[in-house]
């Protein structure tokens, strides 16, 4: 029990009361900001999981390719052919806020553009599913890309929705039946005071109109 | 500009060096947890790095370090024997985080 620390006076409790206001509407804030940021959460995870379905479905395949391509090819042919790449990627990043939660946003440039050009040897010494296997992680690879973004938001939604969990909590359980306890630990202390003054008052009254003219009530 | 790494069994990164990643062939657990250190701490240049799920599933308290910062978005991916579900796993965690029960 916290009251026992607390001295019962006046200037206490219009502390307390204050306190207690500020606590009761940081409640209700933090309340609204968990609420919108579960629902925004709620939708990435939902395009989170079909995004890694297909992101799944996508790589099964293209590794796949890639397995009857290594059959075909011999190990050191398929490693000569992508060795050296001839497309590049560069990732440029920016942040977006969502409820003061800062999210990567990723924004990609391929140095070729042409798709036909990211097949970085010659067609004559290598099988075609290898080219397969290429297109097909191309396509998948964009799917990659929104999928990191995705993900990472979601993460970093999560730790922000504990974190304000716990200080909704915090306040809803702690603090603010605390605070409640303790004013009223003080009102009843004030009114206490106050009673036993009057008594005393009435007594002393009392007292002293008997010692003046043996007044009796 | 920033890139993006992938980090895997050599048949695996293989196919994205191609596409113009930055392939990082591992052959075993300790390796990637070297690489992966390497890549997420000593340089900034990394704002994605995929990684090979055969390889997470050995290294997740290293991967798990990386979850609250903005960069690198560690992202697992499927190796060559198909999906071992960690990624979906990963999905199923944040949402226990969140809302402190496994709803999906």
């Amino acid at each position: 029990m916290a009251s026992t620390a607390i001295t019962p006076t006046r200037m206490v409790l219009n502390q307390l009361k204050g306190r207690l206001k500020t606590a009761r509407r940081g409640h209700k804030l933090l309340k609204d900001k968990r609420d919108e940021l579960m629902r925004q959460f709620l939708d990435i995870v939902r395009l989170n999981k079909q995004l890694r379905a297909k992101v799944e479905a996508g790589l099964t395949e293209a590794f796949g390719s890639l397995s009857v391509a290594s059959a075909i090819m011999s190990p050191e042919m398929l490693e000569q052919s992508l060795l050296y790449p001839r497309q590049s990627v560069e990732l440029g990043m920016t942040f977006k806020n969502i409820m003061s939660v800062n999210v990567p946003v990723y924004d990609f440039k391929t140095k070729n553009d042409d798709p036909a050009e990211i097949f970085p040897y010659g067609f004559a010494q290598t099988s075609g599913e290898l080219d397969d296997a290429l297109e097909q992680l191309a396509q998948v690879f964009q799917d990659m890309l929104q999928l990191a973004q995705i993900e990472k938001s979601m993460q970093l939604l999560a730790q922000e929705i504990e974190k304000t969990r716990r200080r909704v909590n915090a306040l809803e359980y702690v603090m603010i039946p605390e605070l409640e306890e303790n004013i009223r630990y003080i009102t009843m202390k004030l009114d206490e005071n106050e009673s036993s003054t009057k008594v005393r008052l009435m007594k002393v009254k009392e007292m002293v109109l008997q010692d003046a003219h043996d007044f009796k009530y | 500009m920033l890139k993006i790494a992938v980090i895997g069994a050599p048949e695996t990164v293989m196919g994205f060096k191609a596409l113009g990643l930055e392939a990082c062939p591992v052959a075993d657990a300790e390796e990637a947890r070297k690489t992966l250190r390497h890549l997420a701490r000593d340089s900034e240049d990394y704002a994605i790095i995929y990684v090979e799920e055969q390889l997470a599933a050995q290294i997740q308290p290293e991967i798990d370090r990386y979850k609250d910062s903005p960069t690198p978005a560690i992202i697992l991916i499927p190796g060559r024997e198909g999906p071992l579900g960690l990624g979906q796993k990963a999905l199923k965690d944040a949402v226990e985080r969140a809302v402190g029960t496994d709803i999906l």
